[in-house]
């Protein structure tokens, strides 16, 4: 019988193993230097908050592994010897294996800033940044995050938590310039400093500046403000965390090479989640993609071909969502920063500037391409329905109250967008009743 | 504003103190007369000998100690009594009620005397500060959202010791109140003035004090609600029911209905939570009570067999356990801030099931016996001694240990008594045979579910750490499926905390309704679930 290895017990390489189980009887075996058991990364900031206990946020209990035969290893891979099919461990000891998975995930990007490695300075990505942070964070005053993306925001919130003022430097002219349009960026600017961050954009970190003990004790901006602070926080993006892949057969890049099948150039090795890189973007995607859902997904689709049922990556239409303090970031479909050609859009806000809906269609044909919504919930059956067949940007906006899913008694406010779609757009959608959603997908 | 959320907490604590201490403030001294007044004849023809010789005009500085040496007396003379087998004497109300009442007419005390003032002090400044201490939070955290920050860090939400000694403090009161009344003789005069407002001159009981106590803290911890989920529309509707449905039909109502001679009775209150319904001196005095009694006893049936499980099928049983329930109106606003804590593990589930359905089962038998043996009784068939045991054993033994375990301890002390440490609705998870029969009916016939959006779960487990009833309701989103379980209260916690928009509270068509019949949406076009 087979002995499947899986090196990280992410996401990624813990749907593997879930599915692998499924199908076969396989001895299965994950490998993690990082803690014993698979806890939810993207929940590491509530720990902090103070939400949920580290317990809370392992999506299985610890008898989860045993009673699915899903053996566990808490140790770290140094070497891979693919010609003998063997794995070299930290402890010394080896271990063999007759397929390997790859889950490794990413690494905080940290871009060479004099002072990176001091005391007080960190990204938030694993569990030892999480006991990190609690140690840097104690008696801080003020804390600089430097990047604009998802995780300084939630960086933020926790120093915020902990009633730390936070200094925010973004490189770009607005947030998360590289992924929302204006708007959006705009809208979450604002809700940013209404908790008061101290938000700058075009601002860059020059060096991070010690004190005697090399702790970091402030930094300089590439205009030559000092800023005073005990926290660092390096939230400027991820990369694969793939550096003693480098030294193996195995092809890497950026990430580990793999065909759609997520194989690698090595037979029987494969890599998944963050830690991959395609050959070519599947279905228009990225060759990278650094998210959850993917992580998942791949997951799901090596397990069949370890199995026996080769399986090629073919995800869905894209969606993801996000919290910015209170406001919460659906997306489905494709809507860039910036419009492609031929693409047109219609962006509403809600007069109070906290609510918007931005989407996004062909110019030429009105077929319906993505749409970004703050602050509403909508339903993702019905977008991957839409987005899977070809609907029109007018059925969607015609169903736009039967797609929301906002908890009983909210307000709504389809009419107005609806109304305001046809003003600017000339188009002429009637907003349908709220129907059962169930019926539109017809099952 | 950190100060005056401090000093909002201090005046709070200071009227708990005070509360608190009335028991050590009592001046007692039964006088012949109080005697003669309070006993009826035969505890009079039994007690007045040891009694005068024993208490009559001795001082005592609490209700506690002089309750102790009557029950003393009381219950020596029902055992001389029982060792001569004189059972016509002996007497069967409860010693402590006995004891209660004599201390209530004897109590000379400051607190006594000084009713309204005393009112103030404790349910005054505890309503004053605790409001101040809520209300100061609207600044205090920010704009409107989740704010659940530090509560795993907190010494009173994370079972550290303040959580010990709000517990201690809770279950304390529960064994007085249940128990030894007599000892907060005080506490429950200080309640008289506003008795008064309902009926010049009358006095209050220990419910009356207790259901006070219930209303103001659900209403005063209902703020709290309305603050904390402002941003939350079902959140604030919800309370709104809660609160409407405890003042006005559990307290209002009970107490204004006796004022015009009709029955005061909880019209909300089905069966078998309700286990004192088909109790004969119940039915009796519904039945005294004329066209409204009468209304009262279709209602009770009407309401648990018909209405009860139709808005269970339509709504799911959260149109009762939080929108109308009192022990739920109670664990929704005091035990908020404890929801946290019930627990998880699968074993627990199993535990809970095991329980839940084995009170249902005990409560459906004891609730049919005790409708017959009333029926029967009341019609005259005969005098009901034919069906007064259950397998051998005395109905009404049965059904006074079901009201001590199940009605007491179960629901009182454990079940509010220990929010702090297992969370706000251990009763409602493992005791509460209502919601037992409820939730079968969730489970197997309804229209309600926890829709899960498609694949946008992120497993952070927000969602399974804030439901009060320790439903993993994670497992089941990661996984893309519906969440369809017979404890599920509808509270809409786990779909207010989840960070990605995943969970909708809502009712539709029963097909279709576990979300895992056909293949799941999860994102992926390769690979379906299910398929
Ligand atoms: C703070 C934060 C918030 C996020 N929020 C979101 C979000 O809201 N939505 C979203 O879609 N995505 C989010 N992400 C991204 C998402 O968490 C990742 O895409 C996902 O966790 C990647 O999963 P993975 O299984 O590929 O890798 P990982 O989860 O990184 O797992 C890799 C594991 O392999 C171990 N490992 C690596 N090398 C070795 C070795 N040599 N020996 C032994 N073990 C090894 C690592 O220690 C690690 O435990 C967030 C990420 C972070 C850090
Ligand atoms: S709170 Fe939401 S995202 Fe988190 S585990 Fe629950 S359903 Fe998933």
């Amino acid at each position: 019988m087979d002995k499947i290895v899986i090196i990280g017990n992410g996401i990624s390489g813990v749907t593997a193993a879930r599915h692998i189980r499924k199908n076969s009887d396989s001895e299965i075996l994950i490998i993690s230097a990082e803690t014993e058991h698979f806890f939810s990364r993207t929940a590491l900031m509530y720990v902090y908050m103070g939400h949920m206990r580290f317990e809370d946020i392992k999506p299985y209990e610890d008898w989860f592994w045993e009673k699915n035969r899903i053996d566990l290893k808490f140790d770290r891979v140094e070497d891979i010897k693919t010609e003998t099919k063997q794995l070299v461990m930290k402890s010394g000891s080896s271990i063999n294996y007759d397929k390997l998975i790859l889950a490794l995930g990413s690494k905080p990007n940290k871009f060479g800033w004099p002072g990176q490695d001091l005391k007080g300075v960190q990204g938030l990505y694993s569990f030892q940044d999480l006991e990190m942070i609690e140690e840097n964070s104690k008696n801080a005053k003020r804390a600089v995050i430097v990047g604009g993306g998802l995780i300084g925001v939630e960086f933020a919130e926790m120093m915020l938590s902990r009633g730390i003022e936070v200094t925010f430097l973004v490189r770009e002219s607005k947030f998360w310039g590289n992924v929302l349009p204006d708007q959006e960026g705009a809208l979450i600017s604002r809700h940013i400093k209404k908790h008061h961050v101290d938000l700058r954009f075009n601002t860059e970190l020059d060096e991070i500046i010690a004190d005697e003990n090399g702790r970091a004790k402030a930094i300089k901006t590439k205009d030559g403000e000092i800023i005073e602070c005990q926290v660092v926080g390096l939230t400027a993006g991820v990369s694969p965390n793939v550096a003693f892949v480098k030294d193996t057969n195995i092809e890497v890049e950026r990430g580990i090479k793999v065909n759609e099948f997520l194989e690698t150039n090595i037979e029987d090795v494969y890599a998944i989640g963050d830690c991959a890189q395609f050959h070519q973007g599947v279905n228009g995607r990225r060759n990278i993609e650094q998210v959850w859902y993917t992580g998942r997904i791949m997951g799901e689709t090596v397990a069949q071909t370890v199995t026996g049922k080769r399986l090629a990556y073919n995800p869905g239409p894209w969606f993801n969502s996000a919290k910015f303090f209170d406001i919460e970031y659906q997306t489905y479909g494709w809507v860039f920063a910036n419009k492609l050609e031929g693409e047109a859009d219609y962006y509403w806000e809600h007069p109070k500037g906290e609510i918007c809906i931005h989407v996004v269609w062909d110019e030429a044909t009105g077929l319906f391409k993505g749409l970004n919504v703050f602050g509403i919930r909508m339903r993702h059956d019905l977008f991957d329905k839409w987005l899977r067949e070809g609907a029109s940007v007018d059925e969607v906006m015609a169903n736009l109250s039967t797609v929301n899913f906002d908890p009983e008694f909210y307000s709504h406010y389809e009419k107005s967008i609806v109304d305001q779609f046809n003003k600017e757009t000339g188009r002429n959608v009637e907003l349908k009743a709220k129907k059962w959603w169930r019926n539109l997908i017809g099952s | 504003m950190k100060n005056l959320k401090y000093t909002g907490m201090v005046i709070f604590l200071i009227g708990l103190a005070i509360f608190t201490t009335t028991p050590f403030l009592g001046n007692v001294k039964m006088t012949e007369t109080i005697m003669v007044e309070s006993l009826n004849e035969q505890e009079l023809a039994n007690l007045e000998q040891p009694l005068k010789e024993q208490l009559i005009d001795k001082e005592f500085s609490s209700t506690f100690g002089f309750s102790r040496a009557f029950i003393a007396i009381y219950n020596a003379k029902n055992e001389e009594l029982k060792a001569n087998e004189e059972w016509g004497k002996v007497m069967w109300t409860k010693a402590s009620s006995v004891a209660l009442n004599l201390s209530r007419a004897s109590n000379n005390s400051v607190v006594t005397q000084n009713k309204w003032l005393f009112f103030l002090l404790t349910f005054g400044l505890g309503i004053f500060g605790s409001l101040m201490y809520i209300i100061v939070d609207l600044k205090l955290k920010g704009p409107p959202g989740i704010k659940n920050d530090g509560i795993y860090h907190d010494a009173a939400t994370n079972r550290g010791w303040i959580g010990i000694l709000t517990a201690v403090w809770l279950v304390t009161f529960y064994i007085v109140l249940y128990f030894h009344p007599y000892i907060m003789a005080d506490a429950i005069s200080l309640t008289d003035p506003i008795k008064g407002l309902f009926k010049q001159g009358a006095e209050a009981s220990q419910w009356f004090l207790y259901g006070l106590l219930y209303c103001i803290s659900m209403l005063v911890m209902g703020v709290r609600m309305y603050i904390k989920y402002r941003h939350n529309k079902y959140q604030i509707v919800r309370t709104t029911s809660v609160l409407f449905f405890q003042v006005i039909f559990a307290f209002l109502l009970v107490e204004i209905l006796p004022l015009f001679g009709l029955p005061g009775r909880d019209l909300k209150n089905a069966m078998p939570l309700d286990y004192t319904f088909l109790y004969k001196y119940n039915i009796q005095e519904l039945l005294d009570a004329g066209q409204f009694g009468m209304f009262l006893i279709i209602w009770g049936f009407v309401l648990s067999i018909i209405v009860v499980p139709t808005l269970v099928y339509f709504y799911g049983k959260r149109w009762y356990c939080s929108w109308v329930c009192g022990c739920g109106g109670l664990a929704e606003t005091l035990g908020d801030p404890y929801r946290q804590l019930s627990n998880k593990k699968m074993w627990a589930w199993k535990l809970e099931r095991w329980l839940i359905h084995g009170v249902l089962v005990f409560a459906g038998i004891l609730t049919i016996f005790v409708g017959i043996h009333t029926f029967t009784s009341l019609s005259g068939v005969n005098d009901g001694e034919g069906v007064s045991t259950i397998m051998g054993i005395s109905a009404f033994d049965v059904r006074d240990w079901y009201g001590f375990m199940v009605g007491a301890v179960f629901a009182g002390v454990i079940g509010t008594g220990f929010y702090p440490l297992f969370g706000n609705r251990t009763w409602c998870r493992f005791g509460c045979p209502l919601a037992a029969y409820m939730g079968l009916v969730q489970r197997f016939k309804s229209r309600f579910r926890i829709t899960t959006n498609g694949g946008q779960c992120i497993s952070c487990g927000n969602c399974s750490t804030y439901c009060e009833q320790g439903i993993d309701v994670r497992a089941y989103a990661q996984k893309g499926q519906n969440i369809v379980r017979s404890s599920c209260v509808g509270c809409g916690v786990c779909s207010a905390v989840c960070p990605r928009g995943v969970l909708k509270l809502e009712n539709g068509p029963e097909a279709g309704r576990f979300g895992n019949e056909g293949p799941i949406v999860l994102g992926n076009d390769g690979f379906k679930l299910n398929q």
